[in-house]
């Protein structure tokens, strides 16, 4: 089992492209008053208002680890900060880490699964994205930064949806959808969010990784496969039996793939594959979470990834009457599908 | 290491003066006869020989960073400040980041002056109250005076700069990939190593510039200590001390370091004797030994089962020990 998370600070990663609403989200956390105080990691002073929390500003050096993996790069800036802000513990209760419009979320995240001391005294809570609902189907044209952004989301704050038509919200739902089908989408005006749909979501947490089914799934509760790797054409895959008018898009260069079996699983078989997969393919794995049930083994095994970083561990017996399926979730750019599924097969116990 | 193996080796356990400074320590230094440990907030806690506790509050923050002459401990802040305490107690604010950066890094030089890095910049004042600063590409790791000349070695991303400010040359550029934290001088001017974010050290010889790598460390590299005649590097960061040779003129190129000390927990802090070739090491189980270079030999300070030891320093006499630990226990040894 894991060690107990609950000692750590939590760590709230706060993305979105430029103009989303960024700086409305985290001053609308600050300004509740729900009693609790903040780091908060800024890469511009000025903007918020808020005297009682700790300001931080970063510098956003990214660098790569020197352990031959290119795709391996950590927040230099957050390594130092978390040190300086753990001589300070009993000051705040959970750190958000913003990050400006252009990152990339996987340093931010990476760092938190590398580095020693980091991970001794904190862990990633969730990665949220504000997206806006207005101009993110542009952005997702013709800014990769944002692409990204929706796909590494555990939770997505879809802003501004007063400004935009009841169908072109639909559309920009569906293309979110369409490359992140499994973080959770909040609807809101002015970032207006229940903040206990954004903090403390435990979205890295080993002993919660069960958002694993797509978040759609009430509204759109027939089973369908989101695996449409073989059109050659753009997007728009419109399902007229569905009846209530959800539109299906797929990004012709990020998906997700999601894999399922009821057979157990070979141990000795699986890992070998999932760490290769990764280690080979890990710079188009943006992230990868799964829970498996392996042959002759009560527990239920849990893991979850950020690029070739790979955390895992046994995470409780398997209930009486809870079938054992094993369910993976890959998010990644250009992701070989049809070598990921054939490879998964292989290590299903025949 | 067991209570059975511990019983079998000398011990000084029982001449400790433990002293509770109640708060987390994250470096202890000397002032004349007074052990000064800086906290992780706010104070340094002055304690004199007869383990007389007194407290100063120097920021109004957390302390990043702290180094000391023997006459003051100079310390930067989460406050954009620099502080420096002398030995009666006495504060003094030497700088206030003009950005509100926090100050990251300060050394000090045996001439008065002082440097100290807020971000990308480095600064430097001399005894007179003159000021200049260089900006490095990215953010600095760490500060190092060489022992002769000013000149200050700037540890950030991608290398170290060598800057000497009195001069009007350009800074010297030494590049390794890698992010360098830690910097420091072998005492004998040649070589220069840092400790880098990855479980290594990177030296280069100053007179060519060459690499050496110091590869091997199951944990990152914090704490590192000259011996008293300067031929090795003790250091931190592996189940034992790792002491790197520094004899001849290639330095610990090609060369096996020693392992003193090895212990079932991770050595956390490391200090060499001032006069005598021997030094003091503190275990994340809060063991803590003196050993002797030349044979290993150990004796017992504090034993194991106690928090991680976070401190570690002898007086310039190398009359007294100082140690501390994370949860805020100390203790003073008469050697």
């Amino acid at each position: 089992m894991p060690e107990t998370t609950s000692e750590k600070v939590p760590v709230t990663v706060l993305t979105g492209y430029l103009g989303a609403g960024k700086t409305t989200l985290l001053n609308r956390i600050l300004s509740e008053n729900h009693g609790k105080k903040y780091a908060v990691i800024v890469n511009e002073f000025g903007e918020i208002g808020i005297d009682n929390d700790l300001i931080i500003g970063a510098d956003e050096e990214v660098f790569e680890m020197n352990n031959g993996c290119i795709c391996c790069t950590v927040r230099g800036d957050l390594v130092r900060i978390m040190g300086g802000l753990m001589k300070r513990r009993g000051k705040f209760d959970a750190i958000i880490v913003e990050t400006t419009g252009l990152a990339d979320p996987a340093p931010v995240a990476q760092t938190f699964f590398v580095d020693e001391d980091v991970q001794k005294n904190a862990r990633l809570d969730a990665v949220v994205t504000v997206a806006d609902a207005k101009w993110l189907s542009d952005r997702l044209k013709d800014a990769p930064e944002a692409k990204n952004q929706i796909a590494f989301a555990d939770v997505i704050v879809l802003n501004k949806t007063d400004l935009v038509s009841k169908g072109e919200l639909a559309e920009v739902e569906a293309r979110i959808r369409g490359i992140n089908p499994y973080a959770k989408l909040h609807r809101t005006e002015r970032c207006k969010v229940t903040l206990s749909d954004v903090l403390e979501r435990g979205a890295f947490d080993l002993d919660r990784i069960l958002d694993i089914e797509p978040d759609f799934l009430e509204a759109d509760d027939h089973d369908h496969d989101h695996d449409h790797h073989h059109h050659g054409h753009d997007h728009h895959h419109h399902h007229d039996d569905h009846g209530h008018g959800l539109k299906h898009y797929h990004d012709e260069e990020m998906q997700s793939l999601s894999l399922r079996t009821d057979k157990p699983l070979d141990p000795s078989k699986f890992m070998p594959w999932l760490q290769n997969l990764v280690a080979t393919d890990g710079q188009k794995i943006l992230r990868s979470k799964g829970i498996l049930a392996f042959a002759g083994d009560d527990d239920r095994y849990v893991f979850q990834g950020v690029h070739m970083m790979l955390e895992g561990d046994h995470q409780r017996k398997w209930r009486e009457g809870e079938p054992r399926e094993s369910r993976l979730v890959f998010i990644g750019r250009e992701l070989p599908a049809e070598v990921i599924r054939e490879g998964f097969e292989r290590c299903i116990v025949s | 290491m067991t209570t059975e193996q511990q019983a079998s080796i000398a011990s000084v356990t029982d001449r400790v003066r433990a002293l509770a400074v109640g708060a987390p320590v994250t470096s202890v230094h000397f002032l004349a006869e007074r052990a000064a440990f800086v906290c992780g907030e706010e104070h340094v806690a002055l304690v004199d020989r007869q383990g007389e506790i007194a407290k100063t509050v120097v920021h109004s923050g957390g302390i990043l960073c702290a180094a000391s002459d023997g006459e003051r401990v100079v310390t930067g802040g989460d406050d954009s400040k620099v502080v420096a305490l002398d030995a009666k107690g006495e504060t003094a604010t030497l700088a206030t980041d003009p950005k509100r950066g926090w100050i990251d890094n300060v050394a000090l030089h045996p001439d008065g002056t002082i440097a100290w890095s807020a971000g990308r910049i480095a600064f430097i004042r001399s005894a007179k109250g003159e000021e200049k600063s260089l900006d490095v590409p990215s953010t600095v790791g760490g500060l190092a005076f060489a022992p002769k000349g000013l000149r200050l070695a700037i540890a950030h991303y991608g290398g170290a700069t060598l800057w000497f400010p009195n001069m009007a040359a350009t800074p010297e550029f030494l590049a390794w990939a890698g992010s360098h934290l830690a910097v420091t001088f072998s005492p004998d001017n040649k070589f220069l190593v840092t400790a880098m974010h990855e479980p290594a050290l990177h030296g280069w010889r100053l007179a060519d510039n060459r690499h050496m790598r110091m590869t091997g460390y199951p944990g990152r590299v914090k704490s590192m200590s000259w011996s008293a005649d300067g031929k090795h590097l003790a250091t931190s960061g592996a189940d034992c001390v790792i002491m790197w040779p520094f004899a001849n003129k290639d330095g610990p190129m090609g060369k096996e370091p020693a392992m003193l000390a090895p212990l079932q927990a991770r050595a956390a802090v490391v200090a060499c004797h001032p006069k005598q070739g021997v030094l003091a090491a503190g275990y994340s189980d809060g063991t803590i030994l003196m050993v002797r270079l030349e044979d290993g030999a150990e004796i017992l300070v504090r034993a194991n089962g106690t928090p991680a030891v976070s401190a570690l320093a002898f007086n310039a006499k190398g009359t007294l020990l100082a140690f501390a630990d994370e949860e805020g226990n100390a203790g003073l040894l008469e050697l």
